[in-house]
């Protein structure tokens, strides 16, 4: 049995504005009973663009019949610029959370509203935008990858829980997971520019003439930059440190540690003996 | 408030009979059966009744019984055990609508290289015996199919059925974790090698179960360990919960008569009335024989875990198909399998009784599952009062 909060089975089994809005002037009707649930929201909106009823129709379980309730309830006074900004998390927090797996049922009162909001602003219907992925539940990549950026979303498990995508026959699964690392990709800005060869060499060779070669020099040894070859980096020790029992240490824990933290961490410093 | 218990197919009350026959055995007669001591060794003759008791309803001989932990343990230890002792064999015979217990092993099975057919039914939950005599070959390690379906009740010919593989020399198990005491049988007089008993589900505790294997199949044991049940299941044994199995086959059988009787009515009754109140509902199997205690509808345009949960405010216990209940996103693979449109499948619910129900119960559940249906029809978007078609109509 599913962990409801007192308020999903509050809105559950007193649900406010069930039932159509006579005149409405804003409807959004989602979902099939293929899917497992469905919704349909009616608004009456005034000349002021304020929402002044919303009723709802609910084909679905204990929960898509609370999140419906909920957002009826959210919407009643808002103005259609407050209402559009309604998120389903919102919805989904104002009911004191849904179980995970619950979240889609959060999402379709987002998807009726969306859909309410252009039947307000006479847009045409909209047409299908992108392709179906997971042909089980008719959901399309740009439905998916909208909800992984929404909700920050991970892995196909919480993929499936806010869409229901991949929650049939499975084989959807590894195009789920490429759009998982797409947006990732989308988000995080490249960590680091790529650096041209000649870029690399010439930080190196700063940061050792300003960061190693002075505590170095400090001990009566040097080091000699050899060659850059892809990331490895090829130096000679010089003075003490060519002697130095210890100078193994100082290239990894010295050398390298500093040419990665400051020019590119998968460098590797490599001794060359003459 | 009262409990109406009405979801015995997924377990059951304690018959107080059972209970009491157990009891000593959590108290003062503690022994391990195994001992050598009197104190030890005469918990091991009153196993040894509970094992003829198990026997004596499956029209099985005693050395035929072995006790497992439940009715998964004796499915897996089925189908493993037939693999190992089938030599090079690597194909499986099986259903749509199994049990976990076997539909989830063999699709493990299926990724280890083994090939499993799983045999189709009709839309009313019939199993296709041409297809299934069909795929019987010389590569079939073992044949599984459930005697009884656990959420239609749908019985399968599973005599007949493993006749035909008898005849072709493969071996052939059922799950009837369902079926015992509710369906007579006699296993003396069968072709079956291999049967599953789930204890809790005719009352007796959760926690045992029994896998009967015909004298003289070659046996290869599923847990390993000491020489418990002649060495072919290791552990020692719950002999608590064994007694009270062996108590509750002995009660089973004593009712099957009430059973088919007095339960059947009530069911009978509660299914008619419920399809002549509501509108746009079915039974699903109702066209199959099936189980007497067991009734699937479907109400048509909701789904069936908001109806479990409006039942569950007077206390009414029962089950749903539908995708919700079951934490999937898709209706029960049992409905998906016959067919049942999703319009249908998502709003099922199955009323499981038992010996322990009333006709006052029954009248209660009429009473208030109407205006429950009718509550969420109200909020449904596809529900218009003038699609309504009477059940007689359908």
């Amino acid at each position: 049995m599913w962990e409801y909060t007192d308020k999903v089975k509050e809105h559950f089994l007193n649900p406010r504005n069930a039932g159509e809005v006579e005149n409405a002037n804003a409807i959004g009707e989602v979902g099939s009973m293929t899917c497992g649930d469905a919704l349909k929201l009616t608004l009456q909106v005034d000349d002021k663009g304020i929402i002044e009823d919303a009723k709802f129709q609910t084909f679905g379980c204990a929960s898509a019949i609370a999140s419906a309730s909920a957002l009826t309830e959210m919407l009643k006074g808002k103005s259609l610029e407050e209402a559009e900004k309604i998120t389903n998390q919102e919805i989904a927090g104002y009911l004191g959370g849904l179980p995970k797996e619950k979240m889609h049922c959060s999402v379709l009162g987002r998807q009726a509203l969306e859909a309410a909001l252009s039947n307000y602003r006479g847009e045409p219907q909209k047409e299908q935008e992108g392709e179906i992925v997971c042909e089980c539940f008719g959901v399309t990549d740009v439905e998916i990858e909208k909800a992984i950026r929404e909700n920050n979303l991970s892995s196909v498990e919480e993929v499936t829980n806010y869409t229901k995508a991949g929650g049939g026959c499975e084989n959807c699964h590894d195009t789920i997971r490429e759009l998982i690392s797409k947006v990732r990709e989308e988000e995080s800005p490249v960590t680091r520019p790529k650096l041209s060869n000649i870029q690399k060499i010439r930080m190196i060779e700063e940061t050792i003439d300003r960061e190693i070669r002075p505590s170095l020099q400090q001990d009566g040894g040097d080091i000699e930059l050899i060659d850059v070859i892809g990331n490895r980096v090829l130096v000679a020790t010089r003075g003490a440190c060519a002697v130095c029992k210890s100078s193994e240490l100082t290239l990894t824990h010295l050398v390298e540690a500093k040419l990665r933290e400051l020019v590119w961490p998968e460098l590797v410093v490599e001794e060359v003996k003459e | 408030m009262k409990t109406i218990y009405m979801d015995n197919n997924a377990t059951t009350k304690v018959a107080p009979e059972v209970l009491e026959a157990m009891q000593p055995f959590l108290t003062d007669r503690y022994g391990n059966p195994s001992s050598a001591y009197t104190f030890g060794g005469k918990v091991a003759r009153d196993i040894r009744e509970a094992r003829e008791q198990v026997a004596s309803i499956l029209g099985a001989s005693p050395e035929e019984i072995i006790f497992t932990s439940c009715g998964s343990e004796s499915d897996n230890t089925a189908i493993m055990s037939a693999l190992s002792t089938g030599k090079d064999k690597m194909h499986i015979v099986t259903s749509r609508v199994e049990h976990p217990a076997i539909k989830v092993l063999c699709n493990e099975l299926a990724k280890q290289g083994y090939r499993i057919t799983e045999i189709p039914v009709d839309k009313e939950g019939h199993l296709d015996m041409d297809q299934y005599k069909e795929n019987l070959t010389s590569d079939t390690a073992i044949v599984s199919l459930m005697w009884a379906n656990n959420e239609t009740g749908v019985i399968f010919p599973v005599e007949e059925a493993a006749l035909m593989a008898r005849d072709r020399g493969i071996l052939f198990h059922t799950d009837a974790v369902q079926a015992v005491g509710k369906i007579p049988i006699d296993l003396q007089n069968s072709a079956i090698d291999m049967l599953s008993i789930s204890g809790h589900k005719l009352h007796a505790p959760k926690g045992v179960g029994v896998l009967y294997v015909r004298k003289g199949t070659k046996f290869s044991p599923f847990l390993i360990g000491g020489h418990q049940e002649r060495g072919r299941r290791g552990g020692t044994e719950n002999t608590a919960s064994i007694i009270a199995l062996g108590k509750a086959c002995e009660l089973a059988a004593k009712r099957m008569e009430e059973e088919n009787t007095r339960v059947k009515a009530l069911r009978d009754r509660l299914e008619k009335d419920l399809l002549n109140r509501i509108p746009n509902s079915r039974v699903n199997g109702g066209g199959a024989e099936r189980l007497l205690n067991t009734t699937n509808i479907s109400f048509e345009y909701i789904e069936g875990e908001a109806i479990l949960l409006l039942m569950d405010e007077f206390g009414i216990c029962a089950s749903s198909g539908s995708a919700c209940t079951s934490g999937s996103l898709q209706p029960s693979h049992v409905l998906r399998a016959m067919g049942v449109p999703f319009t249908m499948a998502h709003g099922s619910v199955r009323f499981s009784l038992s010996v322990y129900n009333t006709e006052e119960e029954v009248d209660f559940v009429l009473d208030k599952v109407p205006p429950i249906i009718e509550k969420l029809r109200g909020l449904s978007p596809f529900w218009k009062p003038e699609s309504q078609v009477c059940a007689s109509e359908t």
